[in-house]
């Protein structure tokens, strides 16, 4: 079935199948591998990426749902090869370690600053509850976070 | 963890849908948010010939305040529920529920209809919608038809929507003033699905319950009313151990159920402890303190 999919600002004509996951299609179709695909089950928040501006489990998905819409990635963010602040301040702030969680948790955050939901650290830990990561703890990242909260506001 | 292969229609209308499904019968499957449909068809546990998603019927996707009623399409979203003026104004007992389902990427993508329909055990709108006395309003080939909260859940993952039907919306009637809400669940932590909940709606009338309405979830195979504790609480005080003692019900006559994250003693504990708490909750915040 052919969709057409706004990704990062460029719009993308596939065939595609209808049981291919968003994720897959980001990953194996357009190539963009920045979206992680962890846990697969819809639990580990690592597949977020921003469909029309709202942060979504890519794995939970399924690319022809997609047809129409505007899907930004984690390449999708940086703009003329400056990272976006969110993305400057998880590496500031040491929010990451492995990197596996970090494109997910971003973009789940980016939705929550540009939802106003970002108020004060219980709601940034309430609001990256969809987001699982492994080694750091979280508190570098609720840092950073706040901080990118700070100052876009 | 790759789907069967299906086909896929998204219907630009209502009497489309209810054709298609009409026309595939039990090898048609409707997705709205896809945050329980999705996770069964990765583990090919759903396997529809045909997925006919909603998503382009907008008019599903509406809350509206109609005089002394809500009426909320089936396919709006947790989030769109939470942040609804309209709900958090006349029944805020939505807002609150729909704030406590799973996560921020759930709540941007399930549908309060897709929930309902789902009707998973430990779902969280079950619950509201007992406590509410919601209508469901179903659309199928023979035309519409309404179904009360307490007649829509039938069993485990099982409800009154017949396959063919539509779930197009939910009507609510602005609760009797003045009225004291809350939702409390105990939510088993890596899923966010309740163990237990409570969702209560009250109204009150000076230093008593006038009325209470209850919907509990997590603990037997469909949300169900608690008769006894309601009609324990009508017409009691408002203090702690009064309400104490009417919530001690909460679970009798119920075949609780048992898994590998709560045993049947411990859920029906819950049932109880839960409900009280809720009660205490929407009495302090409608009064101010905790009596
Ligand atoms: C990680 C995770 C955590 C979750 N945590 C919670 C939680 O804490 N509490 C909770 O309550 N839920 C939770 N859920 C479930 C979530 O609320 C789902 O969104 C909801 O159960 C289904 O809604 P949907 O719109 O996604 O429906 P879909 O998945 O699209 O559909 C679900 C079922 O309903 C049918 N259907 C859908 N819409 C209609 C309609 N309008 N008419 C007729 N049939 C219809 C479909 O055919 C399918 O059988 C969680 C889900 C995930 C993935
Ligand atoms: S890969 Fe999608 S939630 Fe884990
Ligand atoms: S940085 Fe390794 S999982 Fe989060």
């Amino acid at each position: 079935m052919e969709i057409t999919v706004s990704v990062n600002g460029k719009p993308e004509r596939r065939d595609v199948e209808p049981r291919l996951l968003l994720c897959y299609f980001l990953r194996d179709v357009l190539g963009l591998t920045g979206t992680h695909v962890g846990c697969e089950t819809s639990l580990c928040g690592a597949c977020t990426v921003l469909v029309d501006g709202k942060a979504v489990k890519s794995c939970t998905r399924l690319a022809v749902q997609c047809d129409g819409q505007e899907v930004t990635t984690i390449e999708g963010l940086a703009r003329n090869g400056e990272l976006h602040p969110m993305q400057a301040a998880f590496r500031e702030h040491h929010g990451l370690q492995c990197g596996f969680c970090t494109p997910g948790m971003i973009l789940a955050a980016v939705d929550l600053v540009d939802s106003g939901e970002a108020r004060d650290e219980t709601a940034v830990r309430h609001g990256l509850e969809g987001n699982l990561c492994r080694c750091t703890g979280y508190q570098n990242i609720v840092t950073a976070v706040l901080e990118a909260a700070g100052s876009s506001s | 963890m790759i789907p069967t292969s299906f086909d896929y229609v998204a219907p630009e209308s209502l009497d489309e849908a209810v054709a298609l499904l009409q026309k595939h019968g039990d090898d048609a499957k409707v997705l709205t948010g896809g945050q329980s449909l999705i996770p069964l068809l990765r583990l090919r546990l759903a396997r529809p010939g045909v997925v006919v998603d909603l998503r382009k019927l907008s008019d599903l996707g509406r809350i509206e305040s109609a005089g002394e009623a809500l009426e909320i399409g089936a396919a709006a979203t947790h989030a769109e529920v939470m942040n609804s003026a309209a709900a958090l104004e006349k029944c805020p007992l939505l807002s609150e529920t729909a704030g406590e389902i799973g996560d921020v990427q759930v709540r941007n993508t399930g549908t309060i209809g897709g929930s309902l329909v789902h009707a998973d055990p430990a779902a969280d709108w079950p619950a509201a919608m007992l406590a509410l006395g919601a209508t469901m309003v179903l659309s199928g080939p023979q035309g519409e038809r309404a179904v009360a909260a307490e007649d829509f859940f039938v069993g485990l993952l099982e409800s009154a929507a017949q396959p063919g039907e539509i779930l197009t919306g939910i009507r609510v009637t602005v609760p009797r003033q003045p009225a004291a809400r809350a939702y409390r669940k105990l939510a088993q932590s890596a899923s966010g699905f309740a163990l237990a909940g409570a969702a209560v709606q009250l109204a009150l009338d000076g230093d008593t319950i006038a009325e209470a309405r209850i919907g509990i979830t997590g603990v037997a195979e469909h949300a169900y009313r608690p008769r006894e504790v309601e009609a324990a609480l009508t017409g009691g005080a408002l203090d702690a151990s009064s309400v104490e003692t009417a919530c001690a019900s909460a679970a009798e006559g119920v075949e609780v159920l048992e898994d590998i994250h709560a045993g049947a003693a411990y859920r029906g504990h819950l049932a109880s402890v839960l409900t009280k708490r809720a009660v205490l909750a929407a009495i302090e915040r409608a009064h101010g303190h905790a009596s």
